[in-house]
């Protein structure tokens, strides 16, 4: 039986760049946007409603929307960092259903490279009116540092190895062999990522991310619209969104708010993780991405180091697919906020257009997740589900 | 060359709390209503709304919940979470320790350690005595 539409993405793009030293950020973002326009086989002036994060310039969409001179009667700048874009999606098909508008453009991008940014240690901004501030910066708290406490007490939970973390970083790097824009076209095994150095215990320099210059966009729109381009079907059948914080001081880090939105877009899209032929899953860290497949259903909560063993993640090989493209840990992972490209990996499976070495045969059902925030501080998870039609 | 934290900075809510810990006192908030206490410190309880949040000594005692060493920095350290007696964990490093000897569950116990500009006392732990 088909699942009911929520609406369509109709276009999908990627910034080819990983490094733009000649780009500016504005122009990266109207680069993306007309983009994945193109791809749809629309224009411009189409757009009527603009969905963007902080990452872009100036008072939220103000302006990117007079820079690309869009004329919109629907804006959204909805920030739940590297989760925003899926979020985007979920926001975007309810304001088409609503009647807000009828072709919503979602953009990301961002020079990070060319600002200093291009190493992991991030410091946090620097607001004191953040109320967690106070607590949290004297203590030197940063991204590895935050992530490395929750692989910590994973391993200590459930037994997860520092072998068993590897594999996600391996599975990647054979799916970014095929990407040409990658940032990392090398196949790794588990030796290299094991043996290379601890940089926050227990991850190694491998479990981490890219940080890269570049961006995204996407077209979601209404069925009369999308059915009328000239372009496959992908049809936004689920979605779901979970802030998760601190609970007064009563937490446990290794659970992820992907428990709460995966178990929204799964009951709104009818179907269940057996029925998933692909996945996009934030890969921040290694364990970023485990996390996400046991708290969406994937394997049982702490059997996900012995999940992604052998492959089980590596298209053509393993049980599930995943981040075809290489992920944030090989391909891209634009302005640290990476929801944007999981969900253009996803639509491209769906489409049947990802490299043919890595494509999902009759790939039906995709999911797409992303983590923004910092897993184990606070953070939100954000599910779409998609479907061929 | 050790880790220096950087100063906080207070807020009017909070102000109690690092004058206290200037004094050398570990103060959480309790809710009056609700008897449980939280962390990080508020006016208001985060479980029952309520305003009637008292400062309360706490034992300085508690077991670590999750810690990484941050060991690539120019000044490697231990950041960590460390679970008090009196219930609510918290975000603070592990201090006068063998970083690579730490465990999940370990005791610990409070060490007030000047922050970078020497003005403020900063609620650290260390391990306890064996």
């Amino acid at each position: 039986m088909p699942h009911s539409a929520l609406a369509y993405i109709a276009g999908a793009y990627e910034h080819p760049l990983r490094n733009a030293p000649d780009t500016s950020v504005a122009q990266l973002h109207a680069e993306v946007a007309f983009g994945a326009l193109a791809d749809a086989g629309l224009s411009k002036d189409d757009v009527d409603g603009f969905f963007c994060g902080p990452d872009a310039p100036g008072t939220g969409p103000l302006s990117l929307a007079d820079y690309m001179n869009l004329k919109l009667r629907h804006v959204d700048t909805t920030n739940t960092s590297g989760s925003s874009y899926l979020i985007h999606v979920a926001h975007a098909a309810q304001a088409i259903a609503a009647g807000k508008c009828n072709v919503a453009l979602i953009t990301l991008a961002g020079r990070p490279r060319q600002q200093g940014k291009s190493k992991g240690a991030l410091k946090r901004a620097d607001d004191p009116n953040q109320p967690d501030f106070q607590w949290e910066s004297p203590f030197g708290i940063q991204i590895l540092g935050v992530y490395g406490m929750v692989a910590q007490r994973h391993r200590n939970l459930y037994g997860t190895t520092a072998e068993q973390m590897a594999w996600v970083k391996v599975a990647a790097s054979h799916h970014a062999q095929h990407n040409p824009h990658a940032m990392l076209r090398d196949v790794v095994t588990v030796e290299d990522v094991v043996n290379s150095p601890l940089v926050a215990d227990p991850l190694h320099r491998l479990d981490c991310c890219v940080v890269t210059d570049g961006g995204g966009a996407l077209i979601v729109t209404r069925p009369e619209i999308a059915k009328s381009l000239k372009r496959p079907l992908v049809k936004v059948i689920g979605c779901g969104e979970a802030p998760v914080g601190q609970n007064g001081g009563y937490m446990e880090i290794t659970d992820t708010g992907a428990q709460r939105s995966g178990a929204t877009a799964f009951a709104q899209a009818g179907v269940k993780p057996a029925d998933i032929g692909y996945v996009s899953l934030y890969d921040s860290f290694t364990i970023t991405a485990m996390l996400q497949i046991e708290d969406l259903g994937f394997c049982p909560k702490g059997e996900v180091g012995r999940f992604v063993m052998d492959g089980n993640l590596i298209s053509g090989v393993g049980r599930l697919p995943f981040n075809t493209d290489g992920g944030g840990l090989c391909n891209n992972h634009p302005v640290n906020r990476g929801g944007m490209t999981k969900a253009i990996e996803a639509v491209r499976q769906i489409r049947g257009e990802a490299h043919p070495a890595v494509q999902v045969p009759d790939c039906r059902l995709a999911l797409a997740n992303a983590i923004g925030g910092q897993l184990g501080v606070r953070h939100a998870s954000s599910t779409i589900i998609l479907e061929r039609e | 060359m050790t880790y220096q934290n950087p100063a906080p900075e207070p807020s009017p809510d909070s102000l109690p709390f690092w004058q206290a810990a200037n004094r050398g006192e570990f103060l959480i908030k309790q809710c009056e209503e609700c008897d449980q206490a939280h962390w990080y410190p508020r006016p208001c309880c985060p479980f029952c709304a309520s305003a009637k949040t008292v400062w309360r000594q706490a034992s300085g005692r508690g077991k670590i919940y999750s810690y990484s060493y941050l060991r690539r920095m120019a000044e490697p350290y231990v950041i960590a979470y460390v679970t008090l007696e009196e219930g609510p964990t918290m975000m603070t490093n592990i201090v006068d320790c063998d970083p690579e000897a730490l465990s999940i569950g370990q005791p610990v116990t409070l060490v007030f350690k000047p922050s970078q500009d020497g003005e403020q006392a900063v609620p650290l732990f260390r391990p306890l005595e064996p």
